[in-house]
């Protein structure tokens, strides 16, 4: 009998492509399942960003993962609204973001909408950082260089 | 309606982040070139859920690449403005510029349609948006205020391009029967605050604002299908491949 729980527990080795270090749930793009059949799983994700060329690569994960669990049928539903938020990834998901070297979302959007952070440096900390581009290497990332350890990084930002 | 409504909003998603795209590789420093190739993306992700609308309501087996890879020249709606060539630099920005304070006002708006799903769209889009028009100001400010050479070329091309912006406060039919209908976003209303951020921008930038008299003519056509001479040749590129290999999947 499948459960809710058991697929979102089948689902968490589902990583970020370009964050492997982030499950699908961490992410908070994993919005929700709906079992309609031992054999008919809906997963109901949402995109981070409209362009992100990442979705398709999860999709086809999630499908791949509950297909290796013997469950025929997986229907994959992309949901637009609410819009996926920064606020949505988890605590976990910003410690391991820092480990991984990429500077998590530094405030809440829905608490503090639009004001410029202070992000610290995930190397060494030091909070003598500056921004270098708006746009980094993927779309949710902005480019940062620390001042003190001099090593540039990738920061995600509050979206 | 609602489908050529669709077209008009994707279309100017698509062709705009298609220009961007072409600039990919060919960006004057690194942390632009990335700029314009994520600002592209995002254009054409919000095309996307546009197309895929469509595609949902005119079922027939269409799917959001029908529309892209199967109209021809007339049949896109998009305004003149977003089909104009890349230029150079400075040309790229002020296009960028017009139409992304234009696009910022347009989506915040849509937020208020009786559509749910474009309202969903919108949002989605919004917050994206909101970081083009912030490149897109900063950048016209660092060119109008930098040296003689980039205030002088920064200058033309808000001067080239301002003929082009007259056409996204001109509603078409479509647009008026949208608008009536409670879905569509009436578009003449923005045209006081998109000037107002231009006004603000361009006085940043110790630039000129354009002056015309009172109801001075504009470019037009794009929105409904009467298009610059450029548009084919955008499409040949884009849609070579189904062109010549109709239906081509990898």
């Amino acid at each position: 009998m499948l459960t809710k729980d058991l697929i979102l527990d089948y689902l968490e080795p589902v990583t970020d492509p370009e964050i492997p270090v982030l499950t699908l749930r961490d992410l908070g793009v994993l919005r929700d399942v709906v079992i309609h059949s031992d054999t008919h799983v809906e997963v109901l994700i949402t995109p981070t960003y409209t362009g992100c060329p990442a979705m398709g690569a999860m999709a086809t994960a999630i499908r791949l993962e509950l297909i290796g669990h013997g469950i025929p049928q997986v229907q994959i539903t992309e949901v637009l609204s609410p819009a996926w938020t920064t606020d949505w990834i988890s605590e976990e998901g910003r410690r391991k973001l820092n480990e991984y070297g990429i500077a998590p979302p530094q405030y809440r959007v829905a608490d503090n909408p639009g004001e410029a952070a202070v992000v610290p440096c995930p190397q060494c900390g030091s909070t003598h950082t500056n921004l270098l581009s708006q746009f980094g290497s993927t779309a949710c990332k902005a480019l940062y260089r620390c001042l003190d350890c001099l090593e540039p990084f990738d920061y995600f930002k509050c979206h | 309606m609602m489908r050529d409504y669709l077209m008009h909003l994707a279309d100017n998603a698509l062709i705009m982040g298609h220009r961007l795209s072409e600039w990919c590789g060919h960006g004057p420093i690194l942390e632009v070139d990335m700029a314009l190739a994520n600002i592209a993306l995002d254009q054409v992700g919000a095309a996307r859920s546009f197309y895929q609308y469509a595609a949902e309501l005119d079922g027939n087996g269409a799917t959001e690449d029908t529309y892209p890879y199967t109209r021809d020249v007339r049949e896109f709606r998009n305004i003149l403005l977003c089909e104009l060539p890349n230029g150079d630099f400075a040309d790229t920005i002020a296009r960028s510029l017009f139409f992304d304070a234009y696009q910022f006002l347009f989506y915040t708006a849509l937020q208020g349609s009786s559509d749910e799903r474009l309202r969903a769209i919108a949002t989605k889009s919004l917050k994206e948006v909101t970081y083009h028009q912030r490149f897109s100001s900063e950048w016209t400010v660092r060119l109008g205020d930098g040296t003689a050479e980039s205030k002088q070329k920064m200058q033309k091309a808000i001067d080239n391009l301002w003929d082009y912006t007259g056409e996204m406060f001109a509603p078409s039919a479509t647009e008026k029967a949208m608008l009536a209908s409670g879905i569509g976003v009436d578009i003449a209303s923005l045209r006081s605050a998109w000037e107002d951020h231009i006004r603000a921008t361009l006085e940043e930038a110790t630039l000129a604002y354009p002056l015309r008299k009172e109801g001075a003519w504009f470019q037009q056509g794009g929105k409904t299908g009467i298009h610059t001479e450029y548009m084919g040749f955008i499409l040949t590129e884009l849609q070579y491949l189904q062109k010549s290999y109709p239906g081509a999947e990898w």
